[in-house]
């Protein structure tokens, strides 16, 4: 009997989950192999919704779904939180007991640590988790005027693009309200332009200056200072706001910085092919976990689980693993409420991007609907 | 004098960078960091960053394959 354990039930473990099962279906029926998906939470939240939820644009009930419903009978789910991964002896702890596997999944995402910048957690806002997001939807509702700051505290962070989107959809949310010329709105970056990606950077760029977005670069924030509303950065500026749209430095799950398998901030060593955790051949990492440099995205960890469950059903069925992951990502950038674009880039090619039009943004608004068929593995 | 070596020969674009951001707000004043970067836009970027955050350029130097950026922290 070989045991498969995969730990997180987000995107990336669904989807390994969902296509070992797939591909293992004879092997599962006739007891040689076990799939177990270990999770915390029993509910997935689909993050992208997260954009849209604080506008009103999409409701909380929508933006989650039992796992039981995602995922294939034949995988026996645990609902427990995992509490070490002892590599060498090559089983997982939970808070309820102990799972020894041939195969691990390492799948525990990524997490929001504002509480790592001094007096953000009094003075800013984020929708980067639910009950930011709730917060931060309130407060849009109510604002009527004054000075917005999104601003990035940390690379690297989930969705790269995400706070490019909020920047041009709040643009729009206060044109609708007729409230634009009474806000202002300023999006900071830490590196020396608005986005890792230069032709990304032009195109965003030509667009923020045409909504009259101003931004700033270089800024990187180290404290908040509540009470006085203003932003104070690493090079010496200090910065007011009315309403801080922060996106909050990110780390990897405690489970990883316990185990002492991730970095500094708990990013796992990943084999940039291959996916396996550097110095282990039998456990791999899948999406927002990694350390690699590819986005953190949903895309990403979809691509990556095609390569993992290959490779782990050739092993368990005799063949040779050959699958190898490239870096493809895929990211739809909206630029406001009825316009939008994407970028596909991996490894080795730059993205190209295409001129942001109306298709574009309604194929977003589909695929929002259509993602759960994605997480059953079917999509 | 301290100094710090962040090896981050692998990583792209901004990833240096913000190793380098990351140390230098947990150093102490009179440290010297020694970034080592196999990405070329690190030459051009981080002392950019640091004339911006007004720190010190010790050196820049190109050693075989990758870069080796000097920085030492002054306040
Ligand atoms: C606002 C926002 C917008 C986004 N928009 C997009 C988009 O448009 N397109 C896109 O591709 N991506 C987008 N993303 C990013 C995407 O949501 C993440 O990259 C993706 O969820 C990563 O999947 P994952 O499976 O690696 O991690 P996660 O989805 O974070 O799942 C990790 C799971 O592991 C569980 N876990 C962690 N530790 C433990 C433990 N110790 N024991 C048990 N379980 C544990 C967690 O509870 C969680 O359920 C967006 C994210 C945000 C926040």
């Amino acid at each position: 009997m070989k045991n498969i354990v995969i730990i997180g039930g987000g995107v990336g473990g669904t989807l390994v989950s969902n296509y070992l099962s797939h591909k293992l279906k004879e092997e599962i029926r006739e007891g040689k192999t076990k799939i177990t998906l270990i999770s915390d939470r029993d509910k997935q939240l689909y993050e992208p919704g997260l954009l849209y939820m604080i506008f009103n644009r999409m409701e909380e009930g929508e933006l989650f779904k039992e796992l039981t419903y995602l995922l294939d009978p034949m995988i026996d789910l645990k609902i427990e939180r995992a509490t070490k991964i002892v590599a060498d002896e090559n089983y997982v702890e939970t808070e309820k007991g102990r799972y020894d596997y041939d195969y691990l999944v390492i799948a525990t995402g990524s997490r929001i640590v504002p509480e790592e910048v001094p007096g953000l957690v009094e003075g800013g806002h984020w929708f980067y988790n639910v009950e930011g997001a709730r917060r931060l939807r309130d407060e849009l509702a109510r604002f009527k005027g004054g000075k917005i700051v999104v601003s990035i505290m940390g690379i690297p962070h989930k969705c790269p693009v995400a706070p490019i989107e909020v920047t041009f959809m709040l643009h729009d949310f206060f044109k609708l309200h007729r409230l634009r010329d009474k806000v202002e709105i300023l999006y900071t970056y830490p590196i020396n332009r608005v986005f890792t990606l230069e032709n990304v950077t032009e195109v965003v760029v030509e667009y923020f200056n045409e909504r009259g977005i101003k931004y700033k670069t270089f800024f990187n924030p180290i404290e908040v200072d509540a009470k006085n509303k203003k932003i104070i950065t690493l090079e010496g500026e200090e910065e007011p706001y009315d309403l801080l749209i922060a996106i909050p430095p990110h780390k990897g799950s405690q489970l990883i910085i316990d185990s002492g398998l991730g970095d500094r901030d708990g990013w796992v060593p990943t084999d940039r092919y291959t996916l396996k955790v550097e110095g282990y051949d039998n456990i791999y990492a899948v999406g927002d976990a990694t350390n690699l440099p590819v986005s953190k995205a949903g895309s990403v960890a979809h691509f990556e689980a095609e390569v993992i469950s290959e490779n782990i059903a050739a092993q368990i069925k005799g063949l040779p693993p050959t699958a190898r992951y490239f870096g493809k990502a895929m990211c739809f950038i909206e630029m406001g409420f009825d316009l939008g674009t994407y970028i596909w880039f991996d490894y080795e090619t730059p993205p190209k991007l295409v001129k942001p039009n109306k298709f574009i943004h309604w194929s977003k608004i589909a695929y929002n609907r259509l993602y759960w068929l994605t997480a059953r593995g079917v999509l | 004098m301290s100094r710090i070596v962040v090896d981050a020969r692998g990583s792209f674009c901004p990833g240096p960078l913000m190793e380098l951001v990351k140390t230098i707000k947990d150093a102490e004043v009179g440290t010297e960091i020694e970034v080592l970067s196999s990405d070329e836009s690190s030459a051009k970027d981080i002392p950019e960053w640091v004339k911006k955050a007004g720190h010190e350029l010790v050196g820049v130097e190109k050693k075989g394959d990758y870069w080796s950026i000097v920085v030492k922290k002054l306040k």
